[in-house]
């Protein structure tokens, strides 16, 4: 069996990667853990939102729209779970749903190897998904929250220079083929 | 049956685990019930990862603050350096050790200046997996003695309130979450009015009528009428004091350094404490101030 193959959908010639056996499991729990961990020690380090560039690669890289999405909403569920009582379980679990969905879409369409190419995609997922948050949290949750603000934009530049390196370490995973 | 074409099915699936999110976030409004059993799951499968993550990280620490970041400095000594890198690492970890034994010496003779008062030490493990909440795990559950709504400090001042316990581990909801706060009351001139969260760094003061004299610098402690902590805490001190339409907008830091967690204290009870800065210096210091 052929460990990536191609999408030869019209003309153009798209890879869908395969990983290694639980490589998927293993970093989404290590990203989770991190993700509490980290700022315990780097306050600062809160601004990472690795649950989503984790769901952003996968999703990019496997390229199928129902697993993207469901390895988004696993994500998003334990963020929530995680994240304490006072946020209610499916806030990060719909965003993260959807990014997974756009995420596999999108790289089922694009080549997305190129670091320009994925610093510009988890961009444009981070704002996205917070979107998403936004409107949850307003619409469904009645709760005031700001758009968009200058915390937001740096984080969302943080995440995606992050996201460009930790997607290369990440190649590592793919079986080659 | 006619097959539906494959992208037709992930919109469909879309739209069924967005729907059915969507449906589980109006029961846990509707019934404010936060859906504690797939918490409970979730902690327990990923409390040992961070248990062992978080005793790997203080030793990565330990040895890169120590060790690693003086590198830099003595790059023009190499010569020196490398006949001292041995030391120096055995220094570098003796430091760790001194630095995490003063910690926790600051919070023994804190514990035992009040052996009436019981109270439980716990280190911090975690922090909250999003930025949607202001919430940090202790190692301290059910089993050490930990129940919801007990109050949290530090030796500096008031952290917080634990709001979910589990078996070893519990979640204490900070001061500066949305949700978060505690009765409080001015130092000085002994007016009450609860402070509350913003999401931010900072805490607000409400209820103080515009005609009572706030300053900049004013101590602001716990009032006790919480039911959480016993009087006299300090919460912190006032950044910030505005005149409203008829209350004052006041801002204030928090005593305690709430962005840097590591180790806290779990009050058992509600017995009065006695903070050896009140008596020192009339009021809270907030630690970020502090060397």
């Amino acid at each position: 069996m052929n460990d990536t193959y191609e999408l030869r959908g019209s003309e153009t010639h798209i890879e869908v990667h395969k990983f290694f056996p639980g490589a998927v499991a293993m970093v989404a729990i290590l990203a989770l853990v991190l993700q509490r961990i980290l700022p315990v020690y780097l306050p600062k380090l809160e601004i990472l939102d690795l649950p989503l560039l984790v769901t952003i690669y996968f999703g990019l890289s496997r390229r199928n729209p129902s697993t993207g999405l469901l390895l988004g909403m696993m994500m998003g569920l334990m963020q929530d779970s995680l994240s304490g009582p006072t946020v209610p379980i499916g806030e990060y679990g719909i965003a993260k749903t959807v990014i997974g969905y756009l995420a596999s879409s999108i790289g089922s369409r694009l080549d997305t190897e190129h670091p320009l190419a994925r610093f510009a995609l988890v961009m444009s997922f981070f704002v996205v998904h917070q979107a998403i948050l936004v409107l949850v949290r307003r619409v469904l949750l009645a709760e005031p929250e700001p758009w968009f603000n200058l915390h937001l934009a740096i984080a969302a530049l943080v995440n995606a220079v992050l996201g460009v390196a930790l997607f290369v370490a990440m190649d590592r995973l793919r079986r080659s083929s | 049956m006619v097959g539906l074409p494959s992208r037709h099915k992930s919109l469909a699936l879309l739209a069924g685990v967005v729907l059915l999110q969507v449906l589980m976030l109006a029961v846990q409004v509707k019934r404010d019930s936060r859906g504690r059993l797939i918490r409970v799951w979730t902690i327990t499968a990923v409390t040992p990862f961070e248990k062992g993550g978080a005793w790997g990280f203080g030793k990565v620490r330990g040895v890169w603050d120590h060790y690693f970041a003086l590198q830099g400095t003595t790059r023009q000594n190499e010569a020196l350096r490398a006949e001292n890198d041995s030391l120096k690492l055995r220094i570098s970890e003796l430091e760790s050790k001194a630095s995490e034994a003063d910690r926790l010496g600051a919070l023994l003779t804190f514990k035992q200046a009040h052996e009436k008062v019981p109270m439980l030490m716990a280190r911090v493990i975690g922090a909250s997996a999003g930025t949607a909440s202001r919430t940090v795990e202790i190692d301290r559950g059910e089993r050490d003695g930990v129940r919801r709504n007990m109050g949290v400090i530090t030796p500096d001042g008031a952290v917080g309130k634990i709001i979910e316990v589990y078996r070893d581990n519990a979640q204490v909801l900070l001061l500066t979450d949305k949700d978060g706060g505690a009765g409080a009351m001015l130092l000085e001139s002994r007016s009450q009015g609860p402070v509350k969260g913003n999401g931010d760094p900072t805490l607000s003061m409400n209820y103080v009528a515009t005609d009572e004299k706030v300053n900049v610098g004013d101590k602001v402690v716990t009032s006790g009428m919480d039911k959480i902590f016993p009087r006299d805490i300090p919460v912190g001190i006032v950044i910030e004091a505005r005149p409203g339409t008829t209350f004052k907008q006041i801002k204030v830091k928090p005593a305690a350094n709430l962005e840097r967690l590591e180790e806290v204290i779990v009050l058992l009870t509600q017995e009065p404490v006695e903070f050896p800065s009140q008596t020192d210096t009339q009021g809270a210091t907030p630690a970020a101030e502090k060397p």
